[in-house]
């Protein structure tokens, strides 16, 4: 099952892109989708935050399921305004 | 009137937005970039965005604030890319029969807005830059 997943802020600047397409299993939840992630991107393990995370641009728990999901956004703390 | 633009925002034109008749109070929030932070002379700020994703965060602020406060309008700008000290990053205007609501209101969607929606700063200082760190939302986990 693909899922894209989208960076902002600091973390494309950390992975080098801002988005890329994954391939995982049927019922991996945003958890197993972000582990994967970190081995590919070894300068994610070390953040000082858990990134909030939305999934087809809603905010989004680390248990959700991504079955169904377009895309999944990883967002450093924002810090808009 | 919800958005996100890259476009200098115009404050009058917010305000003008949720001008109404029915309205005897109207409140203009604008969000400047200041020459300092943190002890650091600021030069000029980046600004990111998600911002399909913002747009609908700021229409949900919109929709809660008609919900918690007696107000009748609600207009809310935000702008991103490069900023200048003194640009305006951020407009928030509501309108309302009477003045302490569009207060309460306008003060709660920009101190919400800076918890919720996926926006970023980038701080360009003499010697460096760095990424701003955000108002973690208490309700997140």
């Amino acid at each position: 099952m693909k899922v894209e997943v989208r960076y902002f802020a600091s973390l494309v600047e950390l992975t080098g892109r801002a988005s890329e397409t994954l391939d995982v299993d049927e019922g991996a939840d945003v958890r197993t989708v972000w582990s994967v992630l970190v081995t590919r991107h070894p300068a994610l393990s070390g953040l000082s935050y858990r990134p909030l995370v939305a999934c087809d641009m809603d905010y989004a728990d680390w248990d959700t399921p991504v079955g169904g999901v377009r895309e999944v956004a990883f967002l450093p703390p924002v810090s808009g305004g | 009137m919800v958005r996100i633009q890259a476009e200098a925002i115009i404050p009058d034109e917010v305000l003008a937005a949720v001008r109404g008749d029915r309205d005897g109070a109207e409140v203009l929030f604008v969000g400047a970039v200041r020459n300092h932070n943190e002890g650091r002379r600021v030069q000029y700020l980046e600004y990111h965005a998600y911002p399909a994703m913002a747009e609908q965060e700021m229409s949900k602020l919109r929709d809660q604030a008609f919900e918690r406060f007696e107000i009748s309008e609600v207009a809310i700008v935000h702008r991103t890319g490069r900023m200048e000290i003194g640009d305006a990053a951020v407009a928030i205007a509501v309108a309302a029969p009477h003045r302490a609501p569009a207060f309460d209101a306008c003060r709660w969607i920009i101190d919400t807005l800076k918890q919720t929606v996926p926006i970023w700063k980038k701080e360009f200082f003499e010697g460096g830059e760095v990424w701003v760190d955000g108002e973690i939302d208490p309700g997140s986990s």
